[in-house]
């Protein structure tokens, strides 16, 4: 077990808050769902290219697999492994269901929850206090950490109720010097975050 | 006053206007401009044919195709007739009014070169002239650069005429025998929309050989979804979804 006294950094991000942050390449990246059922809307660029950043499509279909946990790699636009997913003691993570917007939630539940805090308006604020030139065009579908959304064989998609709980975690290792963007999800019209959205915990580590 | 049966005879014929029509060869890319209320038929000329698409809003291409909110706002992991594609604006950028092969992948993404290399030996325009090996990441990129877009620009895109199903454990099964020559599926579309397609084989294609298929694409004019609409009235999110999508185009 790593210890947090020995972590670069030691953060508790607020429900409904954005984060953004780097992680370098062979360092350690811990996400804790410290009260438990709280989605985290997670994407990834290369520290250096930021056109190079994580793509759902080329993990799933480069691992075979829908679901992310241990051994996942977390590959990008161009084919590239981000980072490796070390430990996980939640099970397994989803980067089907994307993030929540305004726009897709008057969709989703009623036209009237236009008004309510999303996942892709923490994200777009974030990118612009960040000043670098990224964009809308800059989120491509994303990684919801903790969430599960199953999918049967019949090709049904469902948001689920978590599986996650108090203090589970997931871990990765850099394999590329990352920029690290997450909206701890303040969703309250499903059950991703059980109606209920709760702080999350990220921890750094130079090495694991 | 115009009749129900006026109007229907109406829709009958400009259903049946054609505007254009033309093939892709195998392995070949395109792009062009779908206007609000035109369809676009893509017919399979062999068996086993895939096509990787791409949507964007030809008047704002910053709003683009959004695999997870078409998934998840009709609760498939699948497209097929009935389905709409939305765009991450909670807008309709177009309808499936028609499909004879029942699914349409999405969550597979494209091939690249290193698979293509790797499964099926380099391959040069020099030696093989025009049928050198194609891949459907270049191929797309190879679009995208015509309207000043990139690799900021890849989606999650559309595989037409794949089938991949999912067991419980969440592993990818690719269904080899799905598509027939003489498969189609119809596209009406909600928005002008940029749209980009490559005929390079689905990435989770056995087959041991460079084997990508030839299509037909045929554009009609059908004007936009009526008030009666199988895909309107597929679910309340739908509805929503185009109400969304007409508050553009009121004037």
């Amino acid at each position: 077990m790593m210890s947090a006294s020995a972590a670069l950094l030691d953060e508790i991000v607020a429900a409904g808050e954005p984060w953004l942050g780097n992680v370098e390449r062979g360092q350690i990246l811990r996400i804790v769902d410290l009260e438990g059922n709280q989605a985290v809307d997670t994407l990834f660029y290369n520290a250096h290219h930021y056109e190079e950043r994580y793509s759902a499509v080329d993990t799933i279909r480069a691992q075979g697999n829908i679901y992310l946990t241990t051994g996942t790699q977390l590959r990008s636009n161009l084919g590239a492994t981000m980072l490796t997913i070390t430990e996980d003691t939640c099970g397994r993570h989803d980067t089907l269901g994307g993030a929540c917007s305004a726009e897709s939630n008057t969709v989703r539940y009623a036209l009237e929850t236009r008004h309510m805090h999303a996942c892709r308006d923490n994200f777009l604020l974030a990118l612009a206090r960040h000043d670098r030139g990224l964009s809308k065009r800059d989120l491509p579908s994303n990684i919801n950490f903790f969430m599960n959304v199953p999918v049967t064989s019949a090709g049904e998609l469902h948001f689920a109720d978590g599986i996650s709980a108090a203090g589970r975690y997931v871990q990765m290792r850099a394999q590329m010097d990352v920029l690290v963007l997450i909206s701890n999800c303040p969703q309250l019209n499903n059950p991703c975050n059980a109606y209920n959205p709760t702080p999350i915990q990220i921890l750094i580590w130079a090495t694991g | 006053m115009v009749s129900e049966s006026q109007r229907a005879a109406v829709q009958v014929s400009q259903a049946a206007t054609p505007l254009w029509e033309q093939a892709l060869q195998q392995g070949e890319h395109w792009s062009g401009v779908l206007r609000r209320g035109t369809s676009l038929r893509i017919e399979a000329l062999e068996d086993g044919a895939n096509v990787g698409a791409m949507l964007y809003n030809f008047e704002s291409l910053l709003e683009r195709y959004n695999m997870a909110d078409t998934l998840k706002a009709q609760h498939t992991a699948f497209l097929t007739a009935g389905c709409v594609c939305y765009s991450d604006m909670g807008r309709i950028l177009c309808s499936i009014t028609a499909d004879t092969c029942g699914w349409h992948d999405t969550i597979c993404g494209l091939s690249d070169a290193a698979l293509v290399t790797s499964r099926y030996g380099a391959s040069r325009f020099q030696e093989q002239r025009n049928d050198f090996h194609k891949n459907g990441r270049d191929s797309m990129l190879n679009e995208l650069g015509k309207y000043g877009l990139g690799k900021r620009d890849l989606i999650a895109n559309i595989n037409f005429f794949s089938r991949v199903t999912v067991d419980e454990g969440g592993a990818l099964r690719f269904h080899a025998q799905h598509c027939r020559a003489g498969d189609y599926v119809d596209l009406r579309f909600e928005m002008h929309t940029l749209v980009l397609l490559s005929t390079c084989q689905h990435p989770l294609d056995p087959d041991p050989h460079y084997h990508p298929r030839s299509v037909r694409l045929r554009a009609s004019y059908s004007g936009p979804a009526p008030r009666h609409d199988s895909c309107r009235e597929r679910c309340s999110e739908n509805a929503r979804g185009f109400h969304n999508t007409e508050m553009m185009f009121l004037t």
